[in-house]
């Protein structure tokens, strides 16, 4: 009876994954969606802890525990969840989706002892080929389930170390890091992985206790250190990839979870995001012109510096006050926003500005690449955060057609995605992935730190065009007086 | 081989499962806008903290006197409700601040 009803929950909650997800993706019922989806989950997580039974029919115990670890991780989860700003929400993602993986990882290795305890303890390097089980019987592990234990642990671990070096290098502790073959090293690593998990499933027909654990954690130690090498070469350019593809990494291993204790709810919600996670990257991807093996044997930036770095020209800056009259006078305003909008938290004085412009008669419009910022939509979510109407926010194709017919174009912090090269220099590493054509408008006003190259580490032609002149410091700061010399004239 | 055989006939409910699941989450954000891929990564984030379920399983199984397989089991429902309850604040938060601003 108490099974049947955990059964319902079960399928309840499967189902309200399945539409939390498709609601997610309109903007109308995104909201409800995850909230659909955060009750089915509640369902589940209580169905469990209170109906779950195992095969001989006992009932879980150690509830202390229980709640004390759902307390903890409950009052943590929230507080970092309100707390965070909206402009390091990637960061958080990631780290989230890491302690999944990590969780994913610490159920594989309980569960590998609790196979070895019904092991007999052999010390010999090669077993009796009867090694006998406590009942007397010839002793056999199950090789399917042995199977799925190494598979997630394998993924749960990659999956979490590499969230850990994304979040580290989002938020700037980790800087990239590569070495001469490291891609060599990263497959040879990967295939020796492979090879220890091959090994123990095979000496599992005549186990011996001690070689397989030897193996078991060999493989947990070098699936930590594949996904530390995993994330570090590559470049902050491609980390949204990196993250959404580590997200459905994880979603695998949640699967081998379910298929470990034949638990549907686990099945369909791990797999339902493996899936849809593999969607969203191979569209990122698209979306940057670049194939996924691309992405993950590739270090974005480290061979491009080599050949673009002295190629640094002449540029113009330009004042603040010349700025604001250029833009004040202008019939079409463009704005581009990058991640240097994000890091200073520019969003409410970049609305500002836009409602002055626009009570002065001026077009204004935001132009947003699909990868501008440290994830997709990252620029949506910030401009939304400043109440930035969803009218006003164009995306990449509108905007390319808009801008021939544009007076003024202020890039806030954005890089790579307004560099001609990615047209014109086939040798370049960003070449192939479509930007904003911000050259085609009449003036180009780029708003930056300094001149350094961005994330992708290469130089952008855009600055050195006659057509464009620098207004050099932190965008917020630079806004601000933006608005003070506009509302002046 | 034989073996494989049988494992497959044994689980097929669950490879059914498996296919057709694949298929669901492709179809489901087939059409996303560009606009919502940050709250749907997050939101999917959050949902694969199902493993939270095997968490909980792991330590309500665990003999009380087994320390290792406590301790990590305990360390597994931490970080597996860290997964889900941070995941699904945040994507709310997201998707608080298109919803204030489109009343506006």
């Amino acid at each position: 009876m108490q099974n049947s009803i955990l059964t319902i929950c079960y399928i309840i909650a499967s189902v309200t994954f399945i539409l939390g997800l498709k609601m997610l993706s309109h903007p109308a019922t995104a909201r409800r969606g995850n909230l659909i989806a955060a009750g089915g989950m509640l369902l589940a997580v209580l169905g469990t802890i209170f109906l779950y039974h195992d095969e001989a029919g006992n009932a879980l115990h150690n509830y202390g525990w229980i709640f004390g670890g759902i307390l903890i991780g409950a009052v943590v989860g929230v507080l970092a969840a309100k707390k965070v700003k909206m402009t390091a929400m990637p960061e958080m993602v990631s780290l989230f989706n890491g302690m999944g993986g990590a969780c994913a990882m610490l159920i594989s290795i309980v569960e590998f002892n609790h196979l070895m305890h019904a092991v007999p303890e052999k010390w010999t390097i090669y077993p009796p080929l009867s090694a006998l089980g406590k009942s007397g019987a010839p002793f056999h592990i199950p090789i399917g389930e042995l199977l799925i234990i190494v598979l997630g642990l394998i993924i749960g671990t990659i999956s979490f170390t590499g969230s850990i070096i994304a979040w580290g290098k989002l938020n700037g502790r980790i800087k990239d890091f590569s070495f001469r073959g490291q891609h060599i090293f990263n497959i040879l690593l990967l295939l020796i992985i492979v090879g220890l998990s091959v090994w123990l499933v095979c000496s599992s027909a005549e186990p011996v206790r001690f070689l397989l654990t030897v193996i078991f954690y060999s493989i947990l130690l070098l699936s930590v250190v594949y996904g530390i090498f995993f994330v570090l070469p590559i470049g902050g350019a491609d980390m949204p990839v990196v993250i959404s593809l580590l997200n459905s990494f994880t979603g695998v291993a949640a699967a081998c979870g379910g298929f470990l204790y034949n638990n549907k709810a686990m099945l369909t919600g791990g797999i339902l995001v493996g899936a849809a996670g593999t969607l969203l990257t191979i569209l990122m991807c698209k979306a940057m012109n670049r194939s996924l093996l691309n992405v993950l044997i590739g270090s974005f930036g480290g061979s491009a510096q080599s050949g673009t770095a002295a190629t640094q020209g002449a540029y113009k800056e330009i004042s603040i006050s010349d700025a604001a009259v250029v833009m004040n006078y202008a019939n079409k305003v463009f704005i581009v926003p990058g991640y240097g909008l994000a890091v200073a938290q520019a969003q409410h004085a970049c609305h500002e500005l836009e409602k002055i412009l626009t009570d002065k008669g001026v077009d204004v419009k935001y132009a947003i690449h699909p990868v501008a910022g440290r994830m997709p939509g990252h620029m949506n979510v910030l401009l939304a955060e400043a109440d930035v109407p969803y009218e006003q926010l164009l995306e990449m194709e509108q905007a390319n057609e808009e801008f021939s017919t544009t007076d003024v174009v202020l890039v806030l912090g954005a890089n790579d995605v307004v560099n001609p090269a990615a047209k014109t220099d086939p040798s370049s590493p960003i070449y192939g992935m479509p930007i904003l054509d911000v050259q085609l408008a009449k003036t180009v006003i780029v708003n930056k730190r300094s001149m350094k190259p961005g994330y992708a580490g290469i130089e952008n032609d855009l600055f050195f065009q006659p057509k464009t002149s620098m207004l050099f410091g932190d965008a917020k700061k630079v806004l601000q007086e933006l608005i003070a010399e506009i509302k002046m004239l | 081989m034989h073996e494989i055989l049988s494992w497959i006939s044994a689980n097929q409910q669950i490879i059914y499962i498996v296919i057709l699941m694949i298929f669901v989450g492709i179809e489901v954000i087939g059409h996303v806008p560009s606009v919502l891929h940050t709250p749907l990564m997050s939101g999917a984030n959050a949902i694969h903290g199902v493993v939270i379920i095997g968490a909980i399983i792991v330590m309500g199984k665990a003999e009380p006197g087994n320390y290792p397989a406590l301790i990590l089991g305990f360390l597994a429902v931490i970080l597996g409700t860290l997964n889900v309850v941070g995941g699904f604040v945040v994507t709310d938060r997201m998707l608080e601040m298109f919803k204030t601003k489109k009343k506006k």
